[in-house]
């Protein structure tokens, strides 16, 4: 079944389906691919954890604040990871030279960027779920207290990985493997405009309005309504869903465009450095 | 209404920046054909095959597949068509039945595990279907790249050194193989190689590129009485040391 005829927007479930199954397929023959998921969340969760812990015990502020470390590194990780997970499974077909088959077939883009989105959720739910049932054994931090709020956290930071994820592919789609590492370090601009482990007052006052663009400001801003003033901002999540259209919306144009100057530029046929 | 030809090709111009990879070509093809294209290294072999498969646009001209003009309307026949190469690699480690299963899923393809048993059977893939493709030898890596090509039993297939590091015994094979698909479908091949033992075997129409052009374009046998020679190899040799006009003459 194919929604949308012959045109290059038009949607088979089937051919959606081929792609996430060919990365199931790769990442159950790789127990490094496997183990590499879990691996740095975990680190990081405990880490940070225990900062906390000691921090905790020597100032009133945040013995109040309990879990906003772990909270923070928690959705940080769900916004990393879940960018790095689309985009990891993009690069596996340039690092395998399968990208000329790949656009040589009947797939279109936005069957390949669903099955990209779904399966960076696939590899985000086996690294991040057994780090956050760690985080209640080791600190006793259960992120799914959080409940409704954590849908709309999640919600937000996937849309804005997923942005992201969609415009890296697209350069390196159009500039080779030559653009790789951008993958590997976008994010982390976005880490300290975003005010991950501080509130956005922390930012000089001129940077302020910039981090109120980034959708994930938001979120980390309502994480510390929520553990700090017992708060639900339902507004600010609002905000960010806002934002997070326009975000996916340049994402996927720019995504489109660079594919279409790949094709003029010949890059599909050369896709190493 | 007769059916469109498989490819059409009409005035061609592809510049990479400021270079041209492909000047002013034109030829078609005819249903059920073999063609070589022939042509020493930057004749603009590759780029015509990418064009012809939508993964470049043109920068002029005009390039028709099954009656589709590319890339504009590729997906209305990009599922008739397929490409086999050993220089585009697949996913070393998925199976091989993996790589066909999601291959034929992509293009399609009703049936699927009897069409992969069918292709392992044709192509003696069946002892090899459980198997890493990554650990597989080329020779064997190349036919898992043919049943790729064919997973869809495309009208239209385009081959890049169909038979590139494969033994003589087994590139016979594979010879034999893509004639006999091309007679049972009524298939149209478009092959580009530089082995002249293969284009001879196959080919029923030959087009010599060179520098982007078409220096020559024949059946084998007119090709070697035009040029006086007993191969294709030295006519190729002729055109591809500019020899061509004075041979030829």
């Amino acid at each position: 079944m194919t929604f949308g005829g012959d045109s290059a927007l038009a949607f088979a479930p089937r051919r959606c389906g081929a792609m996430m199954l060919r990365y199931w397929y790769l990442l159950r023959s790789s127990w490094p691919r496997l183990l590499d998921l879990v691996y740095w969340p975990t680190v990081q969760m405990i880490t940070w954890g225990f900062l906390q812990f000691y921090i905790m015990q020597n100032a009133g502020f945040f013995a109040r604040a309990g879990g906003t470390f772990i909270g923070a590194v928690l959705l940080w990780d769900i916004l990393f990871r879940g960018q790095l997970g689309f985009s990891i499974s993009f690069m596996e077909e340039m690092w395998a030279r399968n990208i000329g088959n790949l656009m040589m077939s009947p797939l279109r883009p936005p069957e390949f960027i669903t099955a990209l989105m779904v399966m960076s959720i696939v590899r985000l739910a086996v690294g991040v779920i057994p780090v956050t049932l760690l985080s209640i054994a080791f600190f006793g931090f259960n992120l799914y207290a959080l409940g409704l709020a954590l849908a709309a956290f999640f919600v937000n930071l996937m849309l804005t990985s997923w942005a992201v994820g969609i415009f890296v592919s697209g350069l390196v789609l159009r500039n080779g493997l030559g653009a790789e590492n951008l993958a590997w370090s976008i994010m982390f601009l976005f880490m300290p405009l975003t005010c991950v482990y501080y509130p956005v007052t922390t930012l000089p006052t001129w940077l302020q309005p910039v981090s109120w663009l980034l959708p994930p400001t938001y979120v980390f801003e309502g994480m510390r309504a929520l553990l700090i003033d017992r708060t639900f901002r339902a507004d600010l999540m609002l905000d960010a869903l806002a934002l997070n259209v326009v975000f996916f919306a340049a994402g996927v144009f720019a995504f489109l465009k660079l594919l279409q100057s790949a094709r003029r530029h010949g890059s599909l046929l050369q896709t190493g450095e | 209404m007769p059916a469109p030809p498989p490819i059409a090709i009409d005035r061609l111009v592809k510049v990479y920046k400021t270079i041209p990879a492909v000047d002013g070509i034109s030829f078609t093809l005819q249903q059920g054909s073999t063609t070589g294209l022939l042509g020493g290294n930057g004749a603009g072999k590759t780029t015509t095959i990418a064009t012809i498969m939508g993964l470049t646009i043109p920068t002029l001209g005009r390039v028709t597949v099954l009656g589709a003009e590319m890339p504009r309307e590729r997906y209305r026949v990009l599922q008739r068509m397929n490409f086999e190469s050993p220089y585009v690699a697949m996913p070393m480690r998925l199976t091989v039945r993996q790589n066909l299963t999601v291959f034929g899923m992509l293009y399609g393809v009703t049936d699927l595990p009897h069409r992969i048993e069918q292709l392992g059977h044709e192509l003696d893939l069946t002892d090899l279907l459980d198997r890493q493709t990554g650990k597989l030898s080329d020779g064997q890596k190349t036919r898992v790249a043919l049943a790729k090509g064919l997973i869809n039993a495309p009208e239209l297939l385009l081959l890049d050194e169909p038979t590139a590091s494969l033994d003589p015994d087994t590139a016979d094979w594979v010879r034999g193989r893509l004639e006999r698909y091309r007679i049972e479908r009524n298939a149209t091949l478009l092959i580009a190689s530089h082995n002249m033992t293969e284009v001879e075997r196959l080919c029923d129409r030959i087009i010599i590129m060179k520098r982007g052009r078409i220096e020559d374009d024949d059946t084998p046998a007119k090709l070697l009485a035009r040029y006086g020679r007993r191969t294709l190899e030295e006519v190729f040799l002729d055109v591809a040391r500019g020899r061509a006009l004075e041979a030829a003459q």
